[in-house]
């Protein structure tokens, strides 16, 4: 994020390709390896983080005028906590099993590191409608990612993609994808394909 | 069990069993990337251990004081927050003051100790816990920092020593510094199923 100002276009590719969260921007990683034991509860997060990363950026971006340096982290946590606190509630009263699933990891949306980064990155240097882009962009992105280790983690560790079947019969489940070893090393080697397909490209 | 065995079993099983980091994924943001030199990882790891034992003793405190009493839960995670960022400032000064070296190594690092997973994470599980005796609340609080303290350190001695081994270059950083973790939590799995 070398230039203050970002194009339209820019934050759009930014947040799906050239810098997709957790993959190129080592960021956001305490949700992305406790919530991708499956694909379901992985989805809820991912949307739940686009939601609170679109208000977050569109409010910082608004008040970007007014923030005094030393208090801009401090104004950045409440607003996303205010708009944790939504969501968290949203998901507790119409997905009250999906709440329970996901447990203290919703709240601690508070302090994922990619919201507070785009909101320092982009929102408070940019304009409302290129906030708004890059948080959708980002939040996708980071749901895209969330999903896609999720369900390499669940096919491998149940044998299933949202609860239905995928593999053969006799297929054995890897228990250890489950649990916090699974998650490490997969996104592990996950991190290191990609590094190896953009490192061919150039 | 008289009392001090029911805290010194909570205090072992926050350190090695519920590991905050290892078991949680909590605070791993840091765990990643100030684990490059051993000494740093150490004065986070006392940074983090002080704003985590202060967060977890107020935010315990503001819950069953005032919160609670008030019926004020749903602003719960904005208190929260409140009191971690004061928390931080107050190591930051402090340090600013006292240990310039340190407060110039660790830079960007300090103030993000507010956003680390693991302080916000220890409140909420006091909460999830249903942890309800002051001493319980402040000995997990210590030992979660205790915890972090030991996983980070583990962690920047394995990389200071990684250093020097021939990793592929696509697994160079991240990846690598990942999968050790990963096996460091298998080492830490043998833990489980020790108490209860």
């Amino acid at each position: 994020m070398a230039a203050n100002t970002m194009t339209v276009k820019g934050a759009l590719v930014g947040g799906l390709w050239t810098e997709i969260p957790v993959l190129r921007l080592i960021l956001g990683m305490c949700p992305t390896l406790a919530v991708t034991a499956a694909v379901k509860p992985a989805l809820t997060m991912g949307l739940s983080v686009l939601f609170v990363l679109f208000c977050s950026n569109i409010v910082v971006s608004l008040m970007r005028n007014l923030l005094k340096p030393h208090l801009r982290i401090l104004m950045f946590t409440l607003t996303i906590a205010t708009f944790v606190t939504i969501a968290d509630l949203f998901l507790r009263a119409f997905m009250p099993q999906m709440s329970e699933v996901l447990g203290p990891y919703v709240p601690l949306i508070i302090v994922n590191c990619i919201i507070i980064a785009r909101a320092e990155a982009c929102a408070s240097k940019n304009g409302m409608l290129v906030s708004a882009v890059d948080a959708i962009s980002m939040g996708i992105g980071f749901t895209i990612v969330l999903c896609f280790l999720a369900s390499i983690r669940e096919v491998l560790a149940t044998g299933t993609i949202f609860d239905i079947p995928v593999m053969w019969k006799s297929f054995a489940p890897w228990a250890a994808m489950r649990l916090p070893v699974g998650a490490f090393i997969t996104l592990g080697l996950m991190l290191g394909t990609v590094n190896l397909l953009s490192g061919k490209k150039s | 069990m008289d009392k001090v065995t029911v805290l010194l079993l909570a205090f072992t099983s926050i350190v090695v069993i519920n590991n905050l980091v290892l078991t949680k994924f909590l605070g791993i943001c840091p765990y990643l990337g100030v684990s490059g030199r051993i000494d740093m990882a150490f004065g986070m790891g006392l940074a983090v251990t002080f704003v985590i034992t202060l967060a977890g003793v107020l935010t315990w405190l503001i819950d069953h004081l005032i919160l609670v009493p008030q019926g004020l839960e749903i602003t719960r995670y904005v208190c929260y927050i409140l009191v971690i960022a004061g928390a931080v400032q107050l190591v930051e000064m402090y340090l600013r003051k006292f240990f310039p070296p340190l407060y110039e190594s660790f830079g960007i690092f300090l103030p993000l100790i507010t956003t680390n997973c693991a302080i916000l994470g220890l409140c909420l599980f006091l909460n999830v816990w249903e942890i309800d005796n002051f001493a319980q609340a402040a000995v997990l609080s210590f030992g979660a920092g205790i915890g972090f303290t030991l996983a980070i350190c583990i962690m920047a001695g394995i990389r200071e020593q990684l250093n020097f081994s021939d990793v592929p270059p696509a697994l160079k950083g991240a990846p690598i510094t990942l999968i050790t973790a990963g096996l460091l939590t298998m080492a830490f799995m043998g833990f489980a199923g020790m108490i209860k």
